[in-house]
């Protein structure tokens, strides 16, 4: 059909061509020559993967990427659902709350990342604030708080999007079901551990995979956040990684096999996390 | 009798919105100071401020030219979303036609591959094969239709009844009057939500034309203020005043064009967008 066949060449040139070219790429030599050159990229299996999964920054990489989620996760479900609970039975300013709530969601994370790191540089509010209770080094070039300190970066940048999210699964939680629970003695406190979480169970897998993603796709809070993945790399991303390996140092095979294993890693994790979120 | 229920909702929510809103406050303070002052008095002051970070910050950085380059990409990505996406989530939703399974089944696999996968095929067929590097159509091109988008559409055109269709192809209109008499006109509010949703994507894009541009007169203002910020800042006379300059000018544009039309903001499109 004439009106949709742009959109098809589209994904066909964008997505899918690339794809392949992806998976090609990592079961071959590839470097960059001159243009113009015709080179031989000779195949050679499995090495480009035997070569990342030894790579110790790669290593690190993941590591960093699991004190990431393993921050960011728990902390995003549960404020979420916490401000889009309260916000949902909210009668007074709404509109000013949910424009508070969703300002960062909507701005450059490289506009944000200059007030964090006016915030939490060694001399910055955050430490005059705590004073001798300031860490030394200061949070972002501190090696056991960089990481951390980014996971809660992206928190609070991104939780006005997974509170849009717990807002509309709550409009189909039924009334009938709050009542009955209330007729039947639940507290406050009850009601939302026995109907509202339950029956929000959805979004919430839909929050995990997506926060799960954005934690994979991870390039530029550690970038500029704590300088190319510092200190000592214990900030640096898989896709950080890529960039450094595959474009500044012209390996873009050894990128293309991170970038393979990053997604399966992204897809192995998905799957446990629906096994966990949506079993009855 | 308080109800303390209420009041604790309210407790929570005002904290939340301080929150999220003290660092954009301070993203302004800090901009108008002449030193950083990083005392918690610091943060209110009662004068001293001045536009001089603004006038430090242009000196380094083409704020009007990154502007300009910032809304040729978003301009690009909107316009082709709008009218290729329109086109192919009209085709998704209304048209039975060979192949339109398999596209939408495509499209749904296009959502499943991330951007991480495909950045760097992306880079050697763009930069290398193509060579769009420094171009407005390279930064565009990977972000030319939003995926998301189409889907949205397709949801918008799904909900409209059936008997329109119907009665317009009986009155003997084509597809495209169809589309452009009837069925634009009744999703006009769920539009502008799908183009502001658009809209944050590039003008916020960081990754993909840092890649791609190297040339500072073609970078749009979130990659020249980011190199600034890596590069610059630790020669300038307050590097956080100019960087928190530059930062209010990245932010404000998305920032009042949300504002402006926070209503069509809402929860139901973009749930039922994202649910597909």
């Amino acid at each position: 059909m004439v009106l949709a066949a742009p959109y098809a060449v589209y994904l066909a040139v964008i997505f899918a061509y690339p794809f392949g070219f992806a998976i090609w790429m990592s079961f071959h030599d590839y470097f960059f020559a001159a243009p113009g050159a015709i080179i031989e990229h000779p195949f050679i299996g499995l090495d480009n993967y035997r070569a990342v999964l030894t790579d110790p920054g790669v290593r690190q990489a993941f590591g960093n990427i699991g004190v990431f989620l393993v921050i960011n996760v728990p902390l995003t479900t549960a404020l979420a659902l916490l401000l889009a609970v309260a916000l949902n039975r909210a009668v007074h300013a709404r509109t000013f709350l949910g424009v508070a709530f969703y300002v960062p969601y909507v701005t450059a994370s490289v506009a944000v990342v200059g007030v964090w790191l006016f915030l939490f540089n060694a001399n910055g509010m955050v430490n005059t604030v705590l004073g001798p209770l300031a860490p030394d080094p200061s949070w972002l070039v501190n090696e056991n708080l960089a990481m951390p300190v980014i996971a809660l970066f992206v928190t609070w940048k991104q939780l006005g999007f997974f509170i849009l999210l717990y807002l509309a699964a709550l409009q189909n939680v039924s009334k009938e079901l709050y009542e009955s629970a209330s007729v039947d003695g639940a507290g406050a406190w009850n009601r939302f551990w026995s109907v509202t979480v339950p029956a929000v169970r959805p979004a919430t897998a839909l929050v995990v995979i997506i926060a799960l993603i954005t934690g994979a796709n991870l390039f530029t809070e550690p970038y500029l956040l704590t300088g190319n993945g510092g200190p000592n790399g214990e900030s640096a991303s898989p896709v950080l990684v890529m960039y450094q390996r595959g474009l500044q140092q012209g390996e873009p095979d050894f990128a293309a096999a991170l970038g393979v294993l990053l997604v399966i890693g992204v897809l192995i994790v998905a799957y446990i996390n629906r096994r966990l979120i949506e079993r009855d | 009798m308080p109800r303390w229920p209420t009041v604790l909702r309210y407790v929570v929510l005002f904290a939340g919105a301080l929150a999220f809103l003290f660092p954009f406050y301070y993203m302004l303070i800090g901009s108008l100071q002449t030193e950083p002052d990083t005392s918690v008095a610091g943060a209110f002051p009662s004068g001293g401020l001045t536009l001089d970070n603004y006038a430090d910050i242009n000196s380094r950085v083409d704020l009007l030219g990154s502007l300009v380059n910032s809304g040729i990409f978003t301009g690009g990505v909107l316009l082709g979303t709008v009218v290729f996406g329109v086109l192919a989530g009209y085709a998704l939703a209304r048209l039975r036609f060979r192949g339109g399974g398999t596209l939408f089944v495509l499209v749904l696999l296009v959502q499943v591959i991330p951007f991480q996968l495909l950045l760097i095929p992306l880079y050697v067929l763009i930069v290398r094969g193509y060579g769009l590097a420094d171009s407005y159509l390279g930064m565009i091109l990977p972000f030319a239709i939003n995926t998301t988008a189409v889907f949205v559409f397709r949801q918008f055109f799904l909900q409209l009844p059936d008997d329109l269709f119907a009665a317009a192809r009986l009155d003997g209109a084509g597809e495209v009057r169809i589309l452009w008499s009837v069925a634009l006109p009744l999703v006009r509010p769920a539009l502008l939500t799908a183009v502001l949703l658009t809209f944050i994507g590039p003008w916020n894009e960081f990754l993909w034309p840092f890649l791609i541009t190297k040339q500072a007169d073609m970078q749009p203002l979130a990659v020249s203020l980011a190199n600034y910020m890596s590069n610059v800042a630790s020669r300038a006379a307050n590097p956080f005043g100019a960087i928190l300059a530059g930062a209010c000018v990245l932010a404000a544009p998305a920032v009042a064009l949300f504002i402006a039309f926070q209503r069509y903001f809402v929860s139901s499109d973009l749930g039922s967008g994202v649910k597909g």
